[in-house]
């Protein structure tokens, strides 16, 4: 069935089942590759977009569900990755293989958005769904440090 | 239909590229595109190719060719600034991309770089391209530089003909020449320096004379990695494809018996069903007479294709299927090692081979009274990729695409190419960025999978491993159990050393021509005669005790075990002696031992003290892998409920010279995220011969909130050393973690996970 889908400021009209993921979506249908697969649970957190602005797990989350929501995807954070979270990630050279990043970016960003100066307690519960194989885990806590710093200006 | 909307990229078939080959890729601006492009195997077009290394356009833009994989390791960045030390361009200017493993298959070194001495590692054009070992600087290094400093030779002589001047006279610094009043850029001249033909090749630097190396410059590859645009092998589009989703026999060795695809057949989107392979477990196998190597058979499965992935994936799920253990149903986890055990025990069971032997060992413990003996245990893992296994492929007639992020390009074509039924040079491999490898990646039996389906369907195709199927299909970090037994002296000290090794063998499973005497080296690796400990009788033999399931290697290999079991039981033989584990060591050091320099360094900059409340304990591991030794003390808490937490590293490594020490500490770091994952939570369990822990709920992972604090210290020794940086900085962290636990609880821990063990 045809689904309307709001992402990155742009209605896209698809044919899919329902119930497919949104995850499976937007890879494949719309052709966002930056949201990444997993594990397809949610539990590791690769595919984190945004959903009205609030995190959420696009590999358990159906197309459906997502109807008439702002679905914001790595690639909708900035035109030009100017966002802080960006800019910091650029400045401590963060990501090694990159594939988590996305997610860790965009777990991070919602989280600043809860709590714009996020203490390392914060850092831990916020991103902490977000599983990095290569390690990275001490150069994202700083970076979110430095995103708070410059978007604080 | 599903409609593909591709409204980010454009797509174009681009002809006539560098490798003189038809190349199907994405639309890639020319130019001054500095860093990395989105698509990394994407070959640059124009320009002046000075040699097969490197492209340097008229904007005074160079393209820097990468032969190693990009899995987060930093070599797009690494393997670029070795050419461009030598090279003297405008490191501002540089971008990298992946060599092209077509070219590399089917062309000879260049001669004046095998004249030059620098290449020595095939006969192939890009030398090495394989990553694994931890080589990519210690074994590219000598070649990379010699081509960006022959590059640079041939760019002044070409000046030095357009000025009528002696060559020696025109400098090259920053991508401009000059000489006298002249000047110019390298991109004015670099036609001309391609055909230039030196009487002799320059020398290349010593580390003394380095500028860019030694510097920790930003990372090329990180632009594309925060905004979405890096591509991975999952990533790659090809127009008018379609989905594949695979399920192969959840027992390694097992077949499908049967499969309805009439039951799905009509479910939106589709298209076929294939049966895979014949059985078996798809062993690599290795012809050392040739360049590639082949993996040869292809698991028992089906595969199910449909428009998108998860219409595939879906009718996949719901297709009934019945399949056979291929007589493993017995087998459990606790089978294999309790068989593995029982060799253990026994010392006297025939598949022993010695590994070393010094003095008469067995003789003096049998004669002694202070005999220590102690065994130890680690499992079965899984790398967890990041990245799901994946492969896209396109076959027709008279050739072959593959779309893949691996770790070993040239076994990609050949897989491919002896699956397609096509000459290698027919094959046409586009490296993507990899969502890790850890080892895994060097196995092509995803791209002789998909090139299976790829032939059959005759349209291009992307192949989607789930996560459970990439667990279920695992190719092991093999087990290994130690038995250990020491007879001190009165002080304590070792003066006869005893360890029975057995494990299942990845030699003897994928490469039986490199055992020697029975022995598998990187099964014993840091055990035998690499021992770093000076004890007068020593004894270490080795059985392997195989069982179905495929393994392979898995980051730092046999180390990432073995020093577990060896810096425990040296940690235990300290406690018993009643001596600092660290003096106990260095007492047990050779004067001249490499390790002194990291376990002094670690231990001092850790503040290293036995003096500690309880609850709280330091621990030492040390280890030398792929020429380089690292220490690490680490620092950990355990509540009174038995609540771990590893609160500090401190991580000493002597890698020799270090080309960016910013990538050698994420790299330690890495090592250290990846050994304390394994040594924390890292086991697969085996029931009824498959594999249990499927997806990351069983299977767990270390998470921000629990990384420890890591300091990195570089211990260098610098002179001739050269050693790897990508796995060494983790076989000490498991020993370290363990001994510390010892020193703040008094529970050893001889057995992996630390999860296992209750320390109330």
């Amino acid at each position: 069935m045809a689904l309307t889908l709001n992402v990155n400021g742009t209605s896209h009209t698809v044919d899919v089942e329902p119930e497919t993921p949104l995850l499976w979506v937007l890879r494949d249908n719309i052709g966002l590759t930056g949201t990444k697969y997993g594990c397809g649970i949610a539990k590791c957190g690769a595919c984190t977009v945004h959903i009205d602005g609030k995190k959420a797990f696009s590999c358990t989350m159906k197309a459906s569900a997502a109807v008439g929501a702002e679905i914001t995807t790595i690639e909708g954070l900035s035109e030009d990755s100017s966002h802080p979270l960006q800019v910091a990630w650029i400045e401590g050279d963060v990501p090694q293989c990159g594939y988590c990043q996305s997610g860790q970016i965009m777990a991070a960003a919602a989280l600043l958005s809860q709590r714009p100066n996020p203490s390392d307690l914060d850092i831990d519960a916020g991103m902490s769904d977000n599983i990095c194989r290569c390690g990275t885990y001490a150069q994202i806590r700083k970076a979110i440090h430095r995103a708070a710093e410059i978007a604080g200006g | 239909m599903t409609t593909m909307e591709i409204d980010r990229r454009t797509f174009i078939v681009t002809s006539a590229s560098a490798a003189g080959g038809l190349v199907l890729g994405f639309y890639m601006p020319t130019g001054a595109d500095a860093g990395v492009m989105g698509e990394p195997w994407t070959a640059a077009e124009g320009g002046n190719e000075v040699n097969a290394w490197l492209v340097i356009d008229p904007d005074n833009s160079v393209t820097i060719r990468v032969g190693q994989s990009e899995m987060g390791e930093g070599v797009f960045t690494g393997m670029p600034m070795l050419v461009a030390e030598e090279l003297q361009c405008d490191w501002s200017m540089v971008r990298a991309v992946y060599a092209d493993v077509n070219r590399h298959v089917q062309n000879f070194a260049e001669p004046y770089m095998v004249a030059a001495g620098a290449a020595k590692e095939t006969d192939n054009l890009y030398q090495r391209m394989g990553t694994g070992g931890s080589g990519a600087v210690r074994r590219s290094r000598l070649y990379l530089m010699q081509a960006g400093a022959s590059a640079r030779e041939r760019l002044k002589q070409a000046a030095a003909d357009a000025w009528g001047v002696d060559r020696s006279a025109v400098a090259a610094e920053n991508g401009i020449l000059s000489s006298g009043g002249n000047s110019g850029t390298f991109g004015e001249f670099a036609a001309a320096a391609a055909g230039i033909q030196l009487e002799s090749e320059p020398a290349i630097k010593t580390p003394d004379q380095f500028t860019l190396l030694g510097t920790s410059v930003a990372r090329l590859d990180t632009p594309v990695k925060v905004n979405g645009s890096a591509v991975y092998g999952i990533d790659a589009m090809v127009p008018d494809m379609v989905f594949a989703a695979v399920e192969v026999a959840p027992v390694p060795g097992g077949s499908l018996v049967s499969y309805d695809f009439d039951a799905v057949k009509d479910r939106p989107g589709v298209i076929a069903a294939y049966r895979l392979g014949e059985g078996g477990i798809g062993v690599l196998h290795y012809n050392l007479d040739e360049v590639a190597n082949r993996v040869t058979g292809i698991q028992s499965g089906v595969a199910v294709i449909a428009d998108s992935y998860y219409r595939a994936l879906t009718a996949l799920q719901l297709m009934p299927k019945e399949w056979d253990d291929g007589g493993h149903g017995d087998v459990s986890d606790t089978s294999i090692i309790n068989g593995a055990l029982e060799v253990l025990a026994n010392p006297d069971d025939p598949s022993y081979n010695p590994a070393d032997s010094v003095g008469d060992a067995r003789g003096v413990i049998a004669a002694s009274s202070n005999v220590m003996e102690a065994t130890y245990t680690t499992p079965y893992l899984d790398h967890a990729c990041m990245e799901p296994m994946n492969c896209t492929v396109h076959v027709t007639g008279d050739r072959a695409d593959v779309w893949v992020g691996t770790q070993n390009p040239p076994r990609a074509i050949s897989a491919a190419a002896e699956e397609a039924g096509l000459p290698e040079e027919k094959v046409h491999v586009h490296n993507c960025f990899l969502g890790t490898g850890f080892g895994r990646r060097s196995r092509p039996d995803d791209v002789r999978q998909a090139t299976a389906i790829g032939k059959a369907l005759g349209r291009p195709v992307k192949v989607i491993w789930t996560r459970e199927e990439t667990a279920r299909q695992a190719k092991m970090r093999p087990y290994s159990v130690y038995h250990f037994a020491a007879a001190t002296d009165e002080s304590g000290k070792p003066e006869a050393y005893w360890n029975r090794v057995v494990s299942h063998s990845i030699f003897n499973h994928q490469i039986p021509q490199f055992l020697r005497d029975g022995i598998d080296s990187q099964a014993v690796e840091g055990l035998d005669e690499r021992l770093p400990y000076d004890i007068a009788n020593k004894q270490v033999d080795y059985a392997i005790r195989d069982s179905h399931l495929p393994v392979h290697w898995w980051r730092a290999v046999g180390a990432s075990q073995n020093a577990f079991a060896l810096e425990g039981f040296i940690d235990e033989l300290a406690h018993a002696a009643g001596a600092d584990p660290l003096q106990f060591r260095l007492d047990l050091l050779p004067e001249d031992s490499e390790f002194r320099r990291p376990l002094e360094m670690a231990a001092a900059e850790a503040g290293w003290t036995t003096d500690l409340r309880r609850g709280e304990g330091m621990g030492i591991g040390m280890a030398e892998a792929f020429g380089t030794v690292v220490a690490h003390v680490a620092y950990v808490t355990v509540s009174r409920r038995g609540q771990l937490r590893v609160e500090t590293v401190d991580a000493a490594i002597d890698c020799g010279h270090v080309i960016h020490p910013g990538m050698v500490k994420t790299q330690m770091e890495s090592n250290i995220v990846y050994g304390l994952t394994a040594a924390l939570y890292g086991e697969i369990h085996i029931n009824k011969g498959a594999v249990v822990e499927d997806n990351f709920d069983q299977y767990l992972m270390l998470r921000i909130n629990e990384m420890p604090e890591v300091r990195t210290h570089f211990a260098l020794s610098g002179g001739d050393k050269w050693g790897g940086v990508g796995e060494p900085g983790l076989p000490p962290i498991a020993p370290a973690v363990a001994n510390a636990i010892f020193a703040a609880t008094g529970k050893r821990i001889r057995s992996l996970p630390i999860r296992n063990h209750d320390l109330v």
